[in-house]
């Protein structure tokens, strides 16, 4: 969380009881979160799940069926976009090609009626935040993608919103710009202060930057929680799956004990409840054990059958007896790369029952 | 910062089972009527342009269609349309209406297609510079055209004396005035409607299909008859429901270049009214006009989506 | 020669085969050009009959034209009309196309046939019926009548122009300036409106050659005072051929020209 204090106080966000449809399919089913005060709360999820619809609420474009949106305590469900002084990113920009990057960035401060002499240091201390400073006379047409996502950026917080939105604004970068402005935008955040909303379809981009995660999945929130929860903790398959890498192993729960098989797996905390789970294996969390393993591990046997060398990692593929497989993860290093057992050798892996994590066996 | 369990995720699960248990869907009717609000005044904007077109129109060939059936004594009966079936003469300004419009488009196509082909396998700048060959006589006005054509046809005119000093012809041919200056005037009007929409649709044909045709075997003229034609046939047959369409109702040329011997509907529909004051003819031949107009345009439409049509076809 | 071994499309065929084609597509554009371009130095001709090329050359058809009240009158109407024409249809026009493609609903569909109807319309249909019409209420040869009538015939123009250029704008950018504090009015004239100017300006453009090309219409419901340049063309072709028509039909092709470049300049315009 942040400590910074902000010029205007971050206003909370509070979704009740969210629905839209189009015709007979759910874009958003009955969805309510709180977003607290100066949060960075990611809304995650495929493409169609409804994290869009979700934000262009948020925003005032897409009304929905019923249901109620607040800022701070003010209902604004029927507040039309232009009166909710909401800093938004889109996707694709949407900077104003007939208008220099000062025209565009000071725009919004122009229909506030702002004297002009106060818009010109507004907008060039917006384009030093965002580190376009001196940039102002420019057209949109020269610049990169990376610049005119942030002269986007300084035109969605010139005018100090208490609440910035932001629709996958880094998806049409390459991969290095990408991760540069994920840890940018989050130093952004910390700066300002303002209450983001942050929507991606990338897990890793969501585990990067957010305070909390909003799983978000045929237009119903299946998970709400900080990244490290949703990571360790997934609430059904789909986000186990979604996140991360995964493999999945069928248990059966009675009295308190996880059963595969005749084993017991153990866990950090006892299971609750009777019937069909999942065991969560993530591939970087097995050890490939040598020699006699631990007695408080989880052991799973398995013959390798990929190797595949990734430069900074290796990935081995392992099948076990009854025909399963396990992808385990592991850093390349050094001597290390020579002991990676080879294709065709039985090999034993161990999971620590505190990273060991029980799924139900559903889509949510 | 501590590490939430498992419930966590129970939590969200409970909240979202209140609200649905609460079962109130908050806000629902102002939403909606937000919503129905927001659509109706945006379509209001065209409202006054449909105003004018309703008024200046629809109103008055509605009225047009209702004097049809009057006769003339003022009373409800069929007359007008039982003298087209009866009197010769109508028989034939349909006939002749229709020829006109089938030639042309007949002719238009022969003379058009080549030229879209030609345009359209040139280099985009060179294309836009010989467009202006068909976009100048679309914008010039069609009486000017007309005229050009009735100097140029005339017995003494450029195209007879060209042709004598060549050595084509002794005799002065008899070029307007009658069926073929008509025709010739005709096409030069239309020949800009079939060809814009078929270079539009030339131009959109993805190269790599001919190329694909090549690679399997199709000798030029084969990949041309086989491949290109079929895929510029929808524009093509655009082209010419619009030359078709246009020429059904067209009046300026033949009235000038036909020399009274070519009568058009349109024309007969003209006379009726400024020689005759004969309302209940003019009208019911009008009627007749229209219906089969919007019969053909709507046959038309089961084959071809007109949004691609106005939208792409034009040049303009 | 070495042009003519090249190949002219993807199939390798090249120039040489394709002479035919070439000849044809050029014979094809003179017949198109032709007639147009003929008329300009026949107006200069100074004999009676109209000649090409011409004996002497002389201004006469000219100084007839322009020392005529009866065609400076007729000029000045047609002016007058398709300028009203102009600033009546695109404001209508471009609202209606603006409306059509904000609001989204279904009926959209019908709303935009309904309002491209004037072009399939049989002109003269229109045009005795709105002479039918008018002669009821006494607006014939009107100026007022003139104007409404040929909006109809401008306003689908407009509608199709302005929508096929709002087709290819980027909506976002209307809610980004939503977002940023505009309503829709103020979004559509800062942000919308200067991008799709050169559309609006075309069919502009295009409504006013519509007014001023118009014959039919004009035959009907315009005269006396109120006669248009057309119709008086009409009307004199129908009788005799007079040398005059020559001169008024170079004016009117310069006219149509330069309309014609600036069309061209603007779509230039817009892609740099």
């Amino acid at each position: 969380m942040n400590d910074a204090t902000p010029a205007k106080a971050a206003l909370p966000i509070s979704v009740g009881g969210l629905t839209k449809t189009y015709g007979n399919i759910f874009a958003l089913e009955n969805v309510s979160i709180d977003i607290k005060s100066g949060e960075f709360l990611t809304l995650l999820g495929p493409s169609g799940s409804g994290k869009t619809t979700l934000l262009m609420v948020l925003a005032g474009f897409t009304r929905p069926d019923h249901g109620s949106v607040k800022f701070g305590d003010n209902e604004i469900v029927r507040l039309p976009p232009h009166k909710r002084d909401v800093g938004m990113v889109f996707q694709n920009y949407a900077l104003f090609p007939h208008m220099s990057v000062e025209g565009n960035v000071g725009f919004p401060l122009k229909l506030r009626k702002v004297p002009k002499p106060e818009i010109a240091t507004r907008v060039e201390r917006a384009l030093e935040t965002v580190q376009l400073g001196g940039y102002g006379k420019r057209g949109i047409d020269q610049l990169s993608g990376g610049q005119r996502q942030r002269v986007a950026l300084a035109r969605a917080i010139v005018f100090e919103p208490r609440i910035l939105l932001m629709d996958e604004p880094l998806s049409a970068l390459d991969k290095k710009l990408r991760e540069h402005m994920q840890i940018e935008l989050r130093h952004l955040h910390e700066k300002l202060g303002m209450t983001t909303v942050y929507v991606t379809h990338d897990q890793r981009e969501a585990l990067t930057m957010s305070d909390r995660i909003a799983v978000i999945n045929h237009g119903r929130l299946m998970q709400l929680g900080e990244p490290k929860t949703i990571y360790e903790r997934p609430a059904n398959r789909f986000i186990a799956d979604f996140i991360g890498e995964s493999t999945f192993l069928p248990v059966e729960v009675k009295a308190g004990k996880a059963m595969l098989g005749g084993r017991q797996i153990r866990t950090a905390t006892p299971p609750e409840g009777e019937g069909r789970r999942l065991v969560l294996l993530r591939p970087e969390r097995l050890h490939i054990l040598e020699g006699k393993p631990p007695a408080r591990l989880n052991v799973f046997e398995a013959t390798v059958r990929d190797v595949v060398y990734q430069g900074d990692s290796f990935l081995m593929v392992a099948v076990m007896a009854d025909g399963r497989e396990i992808a385990v993860r592991g850093l390349t290093r050094g001597a290390r790369v020579s002991a990676i057992p080879a294709a065709g050798t039985s090999v034993k892996l161990g999971l620590d029952p505190d990273e060991t994590a029980l799924v139900p066996d559903d889509e949510g | 910062m501590n590490d939430e369990k498992l419930s966590d995720a129970k939590l969200s699960d409970a909240k979202l089972n209140d609200t649905e248990c609460g079962g109130e869907k908050l806000h629902a009717r102002e939403l909606e009527s937000d919503a129905r609000r927001e659509r109706l005044a945006l379509l209001g904007l065209t409202s006054p342009a449909l105003l004018l077109i309703m008024i200046i129109m629809v109103i008055p060939v509605g009225w047009l269609f209702w004097l049809s059936f009057i006769g003339q004594d003022g009373s409800f009966s069929l007359e007008n349309y039982a003298r087209m079936i009866h009197y010769k003469t109508y028989f034939r300004i349909f006939r002749t209406t229709f020829e006109v419009s089938v030639l042309t488009t007949a002719i238009c196509c022969l003379i058009g297609y080549p030229l879209a082909y030609f345009l359209a396998h040139l280099p985009q700048r060179i294309a836009n510079l010989c467009m202006i060959a068909v976009l100048l006589p679309f914008w010039t006005s069609l009486l000017v055209r007309t005229y050009a054509w009735l100097v140029l046809l005339q017995r003494k005119g450029l195209i007879n004396d060209l042709g004598i000093s060549i050595g084509l012809w002794d005799e002065p041919l008899r070029l307007v005035n009658n069926l073929t200056g008509t025709l010739i005037g005709m096409v030069h009007i239309m020949l800009p409607f079939l060809v814009l929409p078929v270079y539009g649709s030339m131009r959109a044909i993805d190269r790599d299909f001919v190329k694909a045709a090549a690679n399997l075997g199709a000798t030029p003229t084969q990949a041309f008859w086989q491949v290109f034609l079929p895929l510029s046939l929808p524009g093509v047959f655009a082209g010419s429901l619009i030359v078709f369409v246009l020429c059904l109702g067209f009046f300026v040329t033949p009235a000038i270049l036909g020399g009274g011997k070519v009568v058009m509907v349109s024309m007969q529909i003209a006379s009726n009214i400024e020689l005759f004051f004969n309302w209940g003819a003019a009208s019911a031949l009008g009627v007749v006009l229209l219906v089969v107009t919007m019969a053909i345009l709507v046959v038309a439409s089961k084959f071809v989506r007109f949004d691609q049509i106005i939208g792409g076809g034009h040049g303009r | 020669m070495r042009w003519l071994d090249q190949p002219a499309s993807e199939t390798q065929i090249t120039h040489k085969h394709r002479l035919w084609l070439y000849g044809f597509a050029i014979l094809v554009m003179v017949f198109l050009l032709a007639p147009t371009v003929i008329v300009i130095p026949m107006s200069f001709s100074q004999s009676q009959y109209l000649e090409f090329p011409p004996r002497h050359w002389s201004l006469r058809w000219y100084e007839h034209y322009l020392s005529s009240p009866a065609w400076m009158l007729a000029t000045a109407t047609s002016l007058k009309a398709a300028s009203l024409t102009m600033l009546v249809a695109t404001p209508l026009g471009t609202m209606a196309a603006y409306g059509l493609y904000a609001s989204r609903m279904k009926v959209a569909g019908i709303v935009f046939l309904i309002l491209v109807t004037p072009i399939i319309v049989p002109v003269i249909l229109v045009a005795i019926g709105v002479f039918y019409v008018y002669a009821k209420i006494g607006m014939v040869n009107t100026l007022t009548g003139l104007v409404l009538a040929h909006s109809i015939l401008a306003i689908p123009l407009v509608v199709v122009v302005v929508s096929s250029a709002l087709k290819s704008f980027d909506l976002n950018q209307e809610m980004a300036a939503r977002s940023l504090g505009a309503n829709r009015f103020k979004a559509f004239l800062m942000v919308t409106l200067p991008q799709i100017r050169f559309a609006v300006l075309t069919s502009a453009l295009l409504a006013f050659l519509t007014s001023f090309d118009e014959v039919i219409i004009a035959l009907f419901v315009s005269g006396a005072q109120n006669s248009t340049l057309t119709r008086n063309m009409f009307n004199a072709l129908r009788d005799q051929i007079d040398p005059t028509i020559a001169s008024i039909s170079t004016i009117m092709i310069v006219i149509s020209s330069g309309l014609l470049a600036a069309t061209q300049l603007l779509g230039r315009a817009r892609k740099s």
